[in-house]
């Protein structure tokens, strides 16, 4: 069972950052995966108080606090309207809206979590993190850190015209994704996110002259599937309870093969 | 540590564990109609409202509840009887166990969409399982009562 | 009627829906003892030593108890009447642990807080042994999962511990190799089912005291109130007369709680201590250390002629009962005594099993009770031979089907007396477009839409040995009280017996007060199982009523002062046919209570000779994505023959949430070990059971037939419904895609590497 010995709820970034420069103390996100953990923390840091629940459009980036709920980003029009759904539909399958309720952007990408639907689908845009001490940089290089004391404060995401996508399989839904992708095609090129596998999160790129014809969605059925093909190869899997590696590279392939199709048909938004 | 909190629509103020879950602190105050069903956060059973939202209680450190309002069955009773009327019309509530969670969530659908189709039901309450009644009497009882209410709560 | 066939409410709907506190651990006393167990890390080892100083040091700690301190005479947890048939292989607590889970110690102490400490501080020397893991290597293995001496079976079911069986044995009608030599076509199969958890929403819960007279109260979320008085007599060595066990509301059972799985532990603290205590499982003890359904693999021989005519069935059950033989002997028997008389036009039959011991945890009873693991066999044979054969499996069934009349020889001999299947096959047919719809249409995205199709049978109570009875009282103000043994487990059957009753004497069910399964005050029982309580104890609450009229109509007659005959009583109202005199039934329920010595009140106990089978047909319509194996259940339809159903609301989500489990059965429900043998899917995160999201459409319809034996003509609901998503979906699959799945569940990725393979 989870123990907490003091509960502080920060008054400032500057007093969380300090407190959790120690070990035995915990930043409380959703504290669903937390909860289930048999943790002993000395002093539970909880940045419910400090106005980080909001998501604020501006006209480059979206920023989204490390408080805000899987449910707001759900129901964000903003980021619906700009992102193809993409938000949307990479949570609506989490649990439950009482779970999405609670479950924060902050928890689900400072954990890095391998069954992430939420990094998934972020690390397919142009995401940054903002960290407290370290600063902002590149969702992708967060991802590849190692787990420190650091403290995320939020996520700028660009407002980069394109096309967008995600796309899973479940074994049930609400259950963890057996495997996640996230797709988006901007005049940056392609780039494709696979997750769930069951590792976490990371990113493809399709070769620039595909990403080109995708673009202008003049890529052949024939030339999508050899492309899914050969990315699908390039995605380490292992197997879990969920399901084994094998399935896992043939949904790869699969899910990337449906993923740009759709950028296809979307076409580019400029 | 203490917390000052309004249960029910009642302010109150206690001193409590600061790893104390909200599901166990408002078992404590005598609010039986949360249940623990998982501790995976995934069966809806504990579901309460922290100010309007509902959430799950196991989920939750009551230290977090401090300075908001909580909400269970217990304070939605007339919502309760009158939603759950049409549940018990289908027999559908049969064990009983999970519906304190499937009728707040579902109060708390109501709230947020009076009129939401068949698919939005079952998806808002995707998080509420019931091993009892294939769910399908459930959605028939939500389909009547949306209907009274759409007669203007006559029957 | 009046009453019997309304769609009812049930009684304790209102107190749920609004969440009032009737469930065990909302009404416990608020100075109990908790109650946990420390379980075995290993699938088989000795316990060479606990330390449990440093545990019982621990502040607020009340006592640790190990296998030194419990009494040494071994019982069963399964809830069966006595002589049990399941083997008494268990101690409270024993020194030899057979299964990851296995209890080691029990700790009781003030709060949960020093009893999680406590149990961190034991420390336990294991001698670790090699495990049984597999089914296959359990028979004649040298690894012994109950070496004791003191081990025994009470029945002849062809257990022998040192070979690990908890039961063998075969029975046969013909001469099923000869028949099926001759046939021109066998199909052959085995087919792997899984064991499932009944995953009810309420776990496993038990409140212990001690009331004034020092006996034992057990307050437990059980549907077996007085096998548990009998098992908590064995395991403590205590007669049955200190002994009370009730049940408040429960939250689901499915056959979970027909096993006595929370019931020892606490019980034994308390006789201990002479403290009230409580033992609350959590969702991992429930999913780990439980009674789940029994793992087994059915080969099935089905024999037919070209045309169709189905001449021999042949049944060998492979069954796993895990560490312990709960449910082991007669769960297995259902394999093949309901599924093969599915099938009247049989020649020859023979059935044949072995159930084995292993290292796993002990099943138990869930809802179906091995009928639905021999179904899915069959059932999925049948309809391989209809495609062999090139003939429609609705017409193949309808050819040979069982009817009405027949004798089952596969069923103990039964003849059937009321038999709709033929109907709920048709009309299930009629319902989702079989004719249009058999066997598939290419969507042409990548997709293909299919149908599959099942029958089942069940039974309706153990036939000459389930017995219920009802106690049924006037009271003083015409109001009756009706006290029966059976458990309502959400399944209303407080609420269809009181229905029985109000149709009996004429009165509205409001004029019905019911309480229900209490040792001490409920008449004998055998318990909510075996789909017996409408069939077996409405039966008896309709005696009971039927005398109790007979006696108001006396004390009426005294009353009016005429003889007995020329009493006519309509439920509200006793008139002297001679004189136009009359007295109702409040004056006749005052006039009970002065100066009386006629009883006003019935007990009538019910047994029966024959178990009249439920049946249905299901068919399922399924889109497969072929690509990634995705199953999207579209439509699901039910048509059962229960008789005729009590309360039509009640008997229809009986069977929309037999369906469901069946489903999650049938598509992703799993349980799995390590190669520790560590149960793997020990949370509802782990192991996954349907969502609102997940099962499509229900549709239920009833086509009845009218069982004379019963009452008002009902049959049993409660089981069959689980049987048919099983081979209906299997069916379905191959339809779509031409895999013939034979272990469930039936994955995505099963189908979507299978389809990769062909």
């Amino acid at each position: 069972m989870l123990k907490i010995k003091n509960y502080v709820k920060a008054e400032s970034l500057e007093q969380a950052y300090e407190l959790n420069q120690k070990r035995s103390n915990r930043i409380l996100g959703g504290m669903l995966w937390m909860k289930m953990s048999n943790a002993q923390i000395q002093t539970a840091i909880d940045l419910s108080g400090l106005g980080l629940n909001e998501i604020e459009e501006t006209d480059e980036s979206f920023r989204i606090g490390c408080m805000v709920t899987l449910r707001q980003l759900e129901l964000h029009e903003g980021l619906n309207t700009w992102f193809d759904h993409m938000m949307q539909n990479s949570v609506k399958d989490i649990v439950g809206v009482q779970f999405r309720n609670l479950a924060t952007v902050g928890g689900s990408i400072f954990g890095r979590f391998g069954f992430s639907d939420v990094l998934t689908a972020f690390l397919a845009l142009d995401t940054e993190v903002e960290l407290f001490h370290a600063g902002i940089l590149p969702l992708r290089e967060f991802v590849t850190m190692p787990r420190d004391n650091d403290i995320l404060v939020r996520l700028i995401v660009k407002k980069t015209p394109g096309a967008y996508a995600y796309l899973c399989h479940r074994n049930v839904r609400t259950d963890f994704p057996v495997l996640a992708a996230g797709f988006a095609c901007t005049k940056e090129g392609v780039r494709i996110t696979v997750g769930a596998r069951p590792k976490k999160a990371m990113l493809l790129t399709v070769s620039e002259d595909m990403a080109a014809k995708i673009r202008e969605g003049v890529c052949s059925e024939e030339e999508i599937a050899r492309i899914a093909a050969s990315l699908a190869k390039e995605v380490p899997m292992e197997s879990n309870l969920r399901a084994g590696k094998e399935y896992r590279s043939h949904l790869a392939e699969v899910l990337i093969c449906r993923g740009l199709g759709i950028l296809q048909e979307r076409g580019p938004k400029e | 540590m203490k917390i000052s909190l309004m249960l029910n629509g009642t302010k109150i103020e206690r001193e409590i564990a600061p790893d104390l879950l909200l599901i166990d602190f408002v078992r404590e105050e005598g609010c039986y109609s949360v249940k623990r069903g998982c501790e995976t956060s995934g069966c809806g059973l504990c579901t309460v409202f922290l100010d309007e939202k509902p959430v799950l209680s196991c989920s939750v450190l009551a230290a977090r509840a401090d300075g908001h309002a909580v909400t269970t069955l217990e304070g939605l009773q007339k919502e309760a009887e009158e939603f759950g009327a049409f549940i018990a019309d289908q027999g559908a509530e049969q064990c009983g166990f999970c519906n304190p969670g499937m009728i707040m969530n579902a109060i708390a659908l109501f709230r947020e969409n009076p009129d939401p189709t068949e698919e939005e039901m079952k998806e808002y309450l995707a998080g509420n399982l019931c091993r009892c009644s294939g769910y399908e009497g459930q959605l028939r009882g939500m389909k009547a009562f949306l209907e009274y209410k759409k007669q203007g709560g006559a029957v | 009627m009046k009453t019997v066939g309304q769609p009812i409410r049930k009684k304790d709907a209102m107190a749920l829906v609004t969440g009032q506190p009737v469930f065990t651990d909302d009404i416990a006393p608020k100075n109990c003892l908790i109650v946990k167990v420390l379980r075995s890390p290993h699938a088989n080892a000795m316990v060479r030593s606990v330390k449990k100083d440093l545990a019982e040091k621990v502040e607020g700690i009340e006592a640790v108890y190990t296998w030194e301190d419990v009494p040494d005479e071994r019982f069963t947890l399964a809830g069966q009447t006595y002589p049990e048939a399941s083997p008494y292989d268990r101690l409270i607590l024993d020194r030899h642990v057979r299964y990851v889970g296995d209890p080691v110690a029990i700790v009781a102490g003030r709060d949960e807080a020093c009893v999680d400490q406590a149990l961190k501080r034991l420390k336990v020397e294991y001698e670790i042994l090699p495990a049984i893991l597999d089914l296959h290597e359990a028979k004649d293995s040298e690894i012994l999962v109950h070496p004791e001496e003191n081990w025994k079976a009470l029945c002849k079911v062809g257990a022998d511990n040192k070979r690990n069986l908890c039961a063998s044995g075969e029975s046969h009608d013909g001469d099923v190799e000869a028949v099926l030599q001759d046939c021109e076509e066998v199909v052959e199969g085995t087919y792997h089912v899984k064991a499932n958890q009944q995953a009810m929403m309420e776990t496993f819960r038990t409140v212990c005291y001690l009331d004034p007279y020092g006996r034992l109260n057990v307050m437990s979320s059980t549907q077996i109130v007085f096998h548990v008085r009998r098992i908590l007599s064995n395991a403590l060595g205590i007669s049955k007369s200190r002994i009370r066990v009730f049940k408040p509301r429960i939250g689901g059972g499915f056959g979970a709680k027909q096993t006595s799985v929370s019931e020892i532990y606490p019980a034994f603290v308390t006789w201990k201590t002479g403290k009230p205590s409580k033992m609350i499982f959590t969702r991992e003890e429930s999913q780990i250390a439980s009674s789940p359904r029994h793992e087994m693999e059915v080969s099935v021989r089905v024999g037919a002629d070209r045309d169709g005519r189905i001449r021999a069935i042949d049944v060998y059950t492979l069954s796993n009962t895990g560490a312990y033989g709960e449910h082991g002997p007669t769960t297995v028997g259902l394999s093949g005594h309901k599924s093969i008389p599915l099938y009247g036009s049989l020649e020859a039959h023979r059935f044949r099993y072995d159930v084995v011991y292993t290292n796993v945890m002990s099943s138990g009873a869930y809802r179906g009770y091995g009928a639905t693991q021999g179904i899915y066999a069959v059932e999925t044979a049948v309809n391989e031979l209809a495609e062999r054969l090139h003939i429609d499996p609705v017409e193949l069934r309808l050819k040979n089907m069982v009817r009405e009349g027949q004798i089952m020889p596969a069923y103990y001999g039964e003849q059937t007396n009321s038999c709709a299947l033929d109907r709920c096959l048709k009309r299930a047919a009629d319902m989702i477009g079989w004719k249009e719809k058999y066997p598939c249409r290419d969507m042409g995205n990548g997709k293909v839409r299919s149908v599959g199709v099942a029958m089942a049978m069940q039974g309706s109570g153990i036939s000459n040995v389930d017995v219920g009875s009802a106690t049924i009282k006037l009271e003083e103000d015409g109001v009756y009280a009706l006290s029966i043994g059976a458990a309502d487990m959400g399944t209303g059957c407080d609420t269809t017996m009181a229905q029985v009753a109000a149709e009996c004497l004429d009165c509205s069910i409001e004029q019905i007060i019911v309480s229900g399964a209490d040792t001490d005050t409920s008449p004998y029982d055998s318990g909510s199982y075996a789909s017996s309580t409408a069939y077996i104890t409405g039966k008896a609450v309709e005696k009971a009523c039927r005398k109790l009229q007979e006696k108001i109509c006396e004390k009426a007659a005294s009353m009016l002062g005429c003889e007995v005959d020329a009493v006519e009583f309509d439920g509200h109202t006793a008139v002297d046919r001679t004189t136009g005199k009359q007295v109702t039934l409040k004056e006749i329920g005052t006039a009970g209570q002065s100066g009386n010595a006629r009883s006003l009140q019935v007990t009538e106990t019910n047994s029966s000779p024959v178990s009249p089978p439920p049946f249905m047909a299901g068919m399922a319509e399924i889109e497969v994505d072929k690509a990634t194996g995705h199953v999207e259940l579209l439509d699901y339809v039910a048509v059962v023959d229960c008789g005729t159903p009590l309360n039509p609301n009640l008997c229809r989500c009986q069977v929309e949430g037999g369906l469901a489990q069946g489903i999650g059965m049938a598509l992703y429900e799993d349980v799995r070990y390590s190669a520790r043998g560590q149960m793997l899917n020990n949370s509802f995160m782990q192991y996954k059971i349907p969502t609102r999201l997940d099962v499509g459409t229900l549709r239920v319809e009833f086509e009845s037939s009218y069982e004379e034996t019963g009452p008002f003509g009902a049959k049993s609901i409660g089981e069959v419904v689980i049987n048919t998503p099983a081979p209906a979906l299997t069916h379905a699959v191959a339809n779509a895609t031409g895999l013939w799945i034979h272990e469930l569940p039936i994955t995505s990725e099963k189908i979507a590497m299978g389809l990769l393979k062909k």
